[in-house]
């Protein structure tokens, strides 16, 4: 509310372009997947899959901050959104996933056969 | 005894409330976390399917790679990338409605706000060529009895393997078989749509053809899924149970059976979303044209619809990573 009414075309222009220049680059890596990138893991994912998470944030915080106008906010708002998602999102995929892995291992090394 | 005074100064307009907000800004914000929550739900087990069948989970290039009239092309991720502008450039015209509204120029507003609202509709007419062309299925395959799916390549002039579909050397036999449908037959019976082919002509129509060979899900270390050698295929073949023609949510013909059940849920619930979303920003750009947000002489209400359609552009481009990139 206390914000000011200046205009802020020129930057939700600036956002859409950075915006789009990643879409582009994420949509070349998808097409080329280079070699080194491919076929190199860092903490059980393909380095390229990081990439692509990485831009992902990137674009979710560019969206989060312009064009939800978060930068603008009260800080305790904020944090009171951002922090409860992002925790609650690593907390849940940092169980899950390694859950994931271990079943494909029990899976993999059990002698019960699936999907044959 | 000291009365405790409630002004009603701000007993329609919501606000202001604690943080800086509005009531109704706060509670959107609220609601957009609580809805985060659940579509991170829906993508952390999407992953957990793909780490449990890591080595086995179809190619997301070779089930995406349809492009309108580009017929048998293969151009994996342009139609997707295409949809993520669409959604990312009707998130501008949102933002710039709310930017105008805040300088009470009511024209503008409602012409960002009519622009936003065809970006949806274009938005949501792509999911549903998405959704036919999946459904559909584009090659067909075949089900073992231990529940894994077959696939048929044959070596292209350029050497490497490229998929031929059921129809391409599928046998037609003399056994066909009348589909079991509630207006004939038993009263009130009917059954699945029986595919195009039966499994013995594809079976017989395997034999007849020399070149055809069976390619499984295993995913190789060159992260190209395998091709048996003939007489595998063969073997492979003779333990097959289904026709498996497009996607539904028992079967599908790309592999595992919960890739299409998460395409079909988290696809599914997010174009439900961007759906309400179009319906609301409807109503608010009625509203904008009826000058209710003139004699109010706040847009805040577009602010409001504004962030939920942001939060659907922002769920978009978490179901692009992890749907078609990762």
């Amino acid at each position: 509310m206390a914000q000011a009414h200046e205009s802020h075309t020129g930057r939700i222009w600036k956002v859409f372009i950075i915006l789009s220049i990643i879409t582009i680059v994420e949509v070349l890596f998808g097409i080329f997947k280079p070699k080194s990138l491919y076929f190199n893991n860092f903490m059980g994912m393909t380095l390229l899959n990081w990439l692509f998470i990485i831009l992902t944030i990137v674009k979710a915080y560019y969206i989060t901050w312009a064009f939800m106008h978060m930068e603008g906010e009260n800080k305790w708002l904020r944090r009171s959104v951002v922090w409860t998602v992002v925790f609650l999102i690593l907390y849940l995929c940092f169980i899950i996933l390694i859950e994931g892995a271990y079943v494909f291992d029990i899976y993999k090394t059990g002698h019960i056969k699936w999907n044959f | 005894m000291g009365a405790t005074v409630i002004s009603n100064e701000h007993a329609l307009d919501g606000g202001p409330g604690p943080l800086g907000a509005t009531y109704g800004k706060l509670m959107m914000w609220f609601f957009i976390l609580s809805d985060a929550l659940t579509f991170s739900g829906f993508l952390a087990s999407y992953g957990f399917s793909r780490f449990k069948y890591i080595e086995t989970w179809p190619i997301a290039d070779e089930v995406f790679n349809h492009f309108p009239f580009a017929h048998g092309v293969n151009a994996p991720m342009y139609y997707v990338a295409l949809m993520t502008f669409i959604l990312i450039f009707s998130s501008v015209t949102m933002v710039l409605a709310v930017d105008a509204g805040h300088h009470m120029k009511k024209n503008k507003v409602a012409v960002y706000m009519a622009l936003t609202i065809v970006g949806g509709f274009i938005f949501l007419g792509s999911q549903a060529w998405e959704w036919k062309n999946f459904i559909k299925g584009e090659y067909g395959a075949v089900e073992t009895k231990g529940g894994s799916i077959l696939q048929f390549v044959k070596k292209g002039a350029d050497g490497e393997y490229e998929r031929v579909a059921l129809a391409d050397f599928a046998l037609t036999l003399p056994e066909d078989r009348e589909q079991l449908n509630r207006n004939n037959g038993f009263w009130f019976m009917s059954e699945a749509t029986i595919p195009s082919h039966s499994i013995n002509e594809v079976v017989q129509g395997f034999k007849a053809d020399e070149s055809i060979l069976v390619r499984t899900e295993i995913i190789t270390a060159e992260k190209e899924k395998t091709v048996l050698s003939r007489e595998e295929s063969l073997k492979r073949l003779a333990e097959t149970k289904y026709v498996v023609e497009g996607a539904n949510l028992v079967r599908n013909e790309y592999g595992s059976k919960l890739f299409a059940n998460f395409f079909f849920f988290i696809t599914g619930f997010h174009g439900f979303h961007v759906f309400t979303g179009v319906m609301i920003n409807i109503i608010i750009f009625f509203n904008i044209l009826l000058g209710t947000y003139e004699k109010r002489k706040s847009y805040e209400m577009v602010e409001k619809v504004g962030l939920y359609w942001h939060f659907v552009d922002l769920v978009w481009v978490f179901v692009f990573t992890f749907f078609y990139l990762v």
